[in-house]
């Protein structure tokens, strides 16, 4: 007879058998049976955060900083319902996250028990799927299920709801056996048809571009290598979305920028009046589109997704092909260097025109602004920050705002999964515990939170996580006092009513650093910025830098509200050189 | 136009809407209709009716026939997102219109009237495969199955034979011939 196991026993031999090294999570009563077990599996090791959200956010940062599933594991009712937030925010950028929370023993289910609630009712909007395990003899079989559905297809969150007598019960274990196939969901549905009809538009195009997102880094690091290699050979421009940053190297000169509400002019020109435009792993979000009707009339539009449901959803495609970017891409190389050697040659001809208008929309500078002596620029400060990282290893995690836009405009990436920030739903608080679970995962990498200081209050307390973990991140404050994109808002569409988006009673960021039991440092002018990067990067504990920027810089270039990509508003310096007034800045 | 103050664009124009007949296979689990009746509701789709059972024990297969109204766009949007679902085996679409095939409804009607009166409302149903299911000296039961909008006119009807009390299923469809859906 084959040995028996516990549920709780089990949910780790499971854990054991998918290769999970860290798992994210906060103890309580409907999870103390699994907590109980820990301590016989020493090839997990658990993170204790401060918060259920953390845990979420971490096990992303995690995820997405590896390309493995991060793993969450709660308690019931609040325990859950602290972790929607991230398996939302999971579900929007499709992460990889499998969370497992406790629930009440099965036989107080629907009775409004202590700690009870409708887990699996109250997470199947943001997950691919959840189960609530009624039966110990389907628990093996339903973990390992949550690991396929995870990280299958297009990633995203799943669930598994597990009673406390569940956890007690016990049963045979099942080995995990890969399923031959999810209910006929395949992932690639493309043929070679597809791969010619797309190569024909790509060598009868004189305008083209590639617009590349998330999906090239979910697919995995192969996929950025290939798209390097497609991108050479046809000699097109790439602009990357918010996501996409880092899937193609930042510094490359065939490299656009990003695009979208606060791309580069180039980028959206060039998506405005290309005449091809190559989607690749992205999904015409409403941040990049800008006005529907207008969203880049001229052009014949292909796009590759692995996701069905995402074609067609906002804008109508000529050629979808339906499969992972890496073999897509892949048929389509093989097939250029197949068939038609000479396409780079002449297609390169063609295109020189398209190239010679670019150089133009370049030499505009969409992202230059105007430095001063006297107080830190944000923009400066990312850019001090990557000019003094950029030859390490870095990892950059962001909150949400202007600090986010200024540092996807700003800091380069060359490397996918460098680059971590919550774009789909924008959930402030999300960089500090991402950069805790990106710091477990590479525990001698630098690891840095650019932050505002608002969002970043909303999650302070995974500091106190970091320094139990001896966890070195840098949370890389720009502090303006302000919810900065709030406050952009409001001044350029709310004539400058500046309705509570003033913070007025901030803590002391450096005591509170040592509060918590990390370094602070602050710096106040752009002459100490530089001395006081390097002395953070010299510090091997975490840190909170408190970096007091102009309080009233906005983020440019922008697309104003409900406008195509062709009328973007430029930076101050651009409406100086242009002799608009100050007004200029508010005329939207 | 009035200055638009939100960052969000503002909605295009208004697209026809068709109605279409959607049959999903499900595997009969728990949660499952939760499952397909939060997709519709959480992305904004309509549902004008919706019949469900289980069709196979064995296979523990259910089908869900729902009615649903959208623009085309939204239509092949609602088969995708169902197609996405875990329990989800295949989504077919049929437009109302679509002579291949066969929708059905069915309706429980109970009235409370005279022999005359009753003797005119089993006639104004007789195209209807009418059936009494139930009879006492004040009171009877009738079934119909037929067309939503035929069931609809018949409610309407009836009033006036004294109905008491309507209870209808949503439609169920099946193609006509031999063929059947993969």
């Amino acid at each position: 007879m084959s040995k028996i196991y516990s549920g709780a026993e089990i949910v780790f031999k499971c854990l054991e058998d998918q290769g999970v090294e860290n798992v994210f999570g906060y103890p309580g009563g409907a999870v103390l049976p699994i907590y109980d077990e820990l301590k016989n599996h020493q090839s997990v090791k658990h993170i204790l955060v401060r918060h259920e959200q953390g845990a979420g956010h971490a096990a992303e940062g995690y995820a997405r900083s590896t390309g493995k599933p991060g793993v969450v594991l709660v308690t019931s009712g609040p325990g859950a319902t602290n972790v929607v937030t991230a398996l939302t925010d999971a579900y929007m950028d499709s992460v990889p996250l499998v969370c497992i929370s406790g629930q009440v023993p099965t036989h107080l289910i629907g009775t409004d028990a202590f700690q009870e609630c409708d887990t699996t009712g109250i997470t199947r909007p943001c997950t691919k799927h959840n189960w609530l395990v009624k039966d110990v003899k389907d628990l093996a079989k339903t973990i390992h299920k949550a690991f396929e559905v995870a990280t299958s297809g297009r990633p995203g969150p799943v669930l598994v709801d597990i009673p406390k007598d569940i956890q007690f019960q016990k049963t045979k274990y099942q080995k995990y056996s890969k399923l031959k196939k999810l209910n006929g969901k395949g992932k690639n549905l493309f043929s070679q048809k597809e791969i010619d009809e797309l190569i024909k538009l790509m060598s009868n195009s004189s305008k083209p571009v590639f617009y590349t997102g998330g999906g090239v880094i979910n697919s995995g690091p192969q996929a950025s290598t290939l798209l390097r290699e497609l991108v050479s050979i046809t000699g097109f421009p790439i602009t990357t979305t918010l996501q996409g940053l880092g899937s193609y190297p930042g510094d490359d000169n065939q490299f656009l920028g990003m695009l979208g509400m606060h791309g580069t002019y180039e980028a959206n020109n060039a998506m405005y009046e290309c005449d091809l435009m190559i989607n690749i792993g992205a999904r015409f979000d409403d941040r990049i589109t800008g006005k529907l009707d207008e969203f880049s009339p001229k052009s014949k539009k292909v796009h590759i997704d692995i996701d069905p449901s995402s074609i067609n959803k906002n804008v109508k495609v000529d050629l979808p092909i339906i499969g992972d970017v890496t073999d897509v891409i892949k048929a389509t190389i093989k097939t250029i260097s197949k068939r038609k050697l000479n396409f780079s040659k002449s297609n390169r001809q063609k295109i020189s025109k398209w190239w010679e208008k670019i150089q133009k929309w370049r030499s505009i500078k969409s992202l230059d602004y105007i430095n001063s002596e006297e107080s830190i620029k944000p923009q400066y400060a990312i850019e001090r920050l990557y000019e003094l990282t950029k030859n390490k290893e870095t990892f950059i995690t962001t909150e949400v705002g202007q600090h986010q836009m200024w540092a996807a405009q700003h800091y380069k990436f060359n490397k996918p999964n460098r680059w971590m920030t919550s774009g789909g739903l924008g959930t402030m608080g999300y960089g500090l515990p991402a950069a805790v679970g990106v710091q477990v995962a590479h525990p001698n990498k630098l690891v840095i939170d650019i932050a505002g200081e608002a969002s970043v209050l909303m999650t302070m307390q995974e500091m106190s996580t970091a320094v139990q973990y001896s966890l070195p991140i840098k949370i890389f404050i720009l502090n303006n006092e302000y919810m900065g994109m709030v406050r952009q808002w409001q001044e350029l569409l709310h004539d400058k009513n500046y309705s509570e988006s003033y913070t007025a009673a901030l803590p002391d960021f450096v005591k509170l650093a040592e509060a918590y039991g990390c370094v602070g440092i602050r710096a106040k002018t752009p002459e100490e910025l530089d001395d006081k990067i390097i002395e953070m990067l010299n510090t091997d504990r975490p840190v909170i830098f408190d970096c007091l920027v102009d309080k009233e810089e906005n983020c440019f270039p922008m697309i104003p509200s409900g406008k195509p990509h062709n009328q973007m508003l430029l930076g101050p310096k651009d409406q100086k050189n242009n002799k608009i007034s100050g007004k200029g800045k508010t005329l939207v | 136009m009035a200055k638009s103050k939100s960052a969000y664009s503002i909605p295009g124009k208004k697209q026809k809407l068709d109605t279409h007949i959607i049959v999903v296979w499900v595997d009969n689990e728990a949660g499952v209709l939760a499952r397909v009746v939060g997709l519709f509701s959480g992305r904004g789709y309509n549902i004008e009716s919706l019949a469900v059972a289980e069709i196979d024990s064995k296979l523990n297969i259910s089908r869900i026939t729902i009615v649903t109204t959208g623009t085309p766009q939204v239509i092949e949007q609602i088969k995708l997102q169902l197609k996405k679902l875990v329990p989800v085996h295949k989504v077919a679409d049929f437009k109302r219109e679509d002579k291949n095939v066969i929708f059905k409804e069915m309706a429980l009607f109970k009235l409370r009237s005279n022999k005359k009166k009753k003797e005119k409302a089993l006639k104004a149903c007789k195209k209807f495969n009418v059936v009494i299911l139930d009879e006492t000296k004040t009171s009877y039961v009738l079934q119909v199955t037929a067309l939503r909008r035929e069931i609809d006119s018949m409610s309407k009807n009836l009033l006036k034979y004294g109905l008491v009390s309507t209870s209808r299923t949503g439609a169920v469809a099946m193609t006509r011939g031999a063929e059947i859906f993969k």
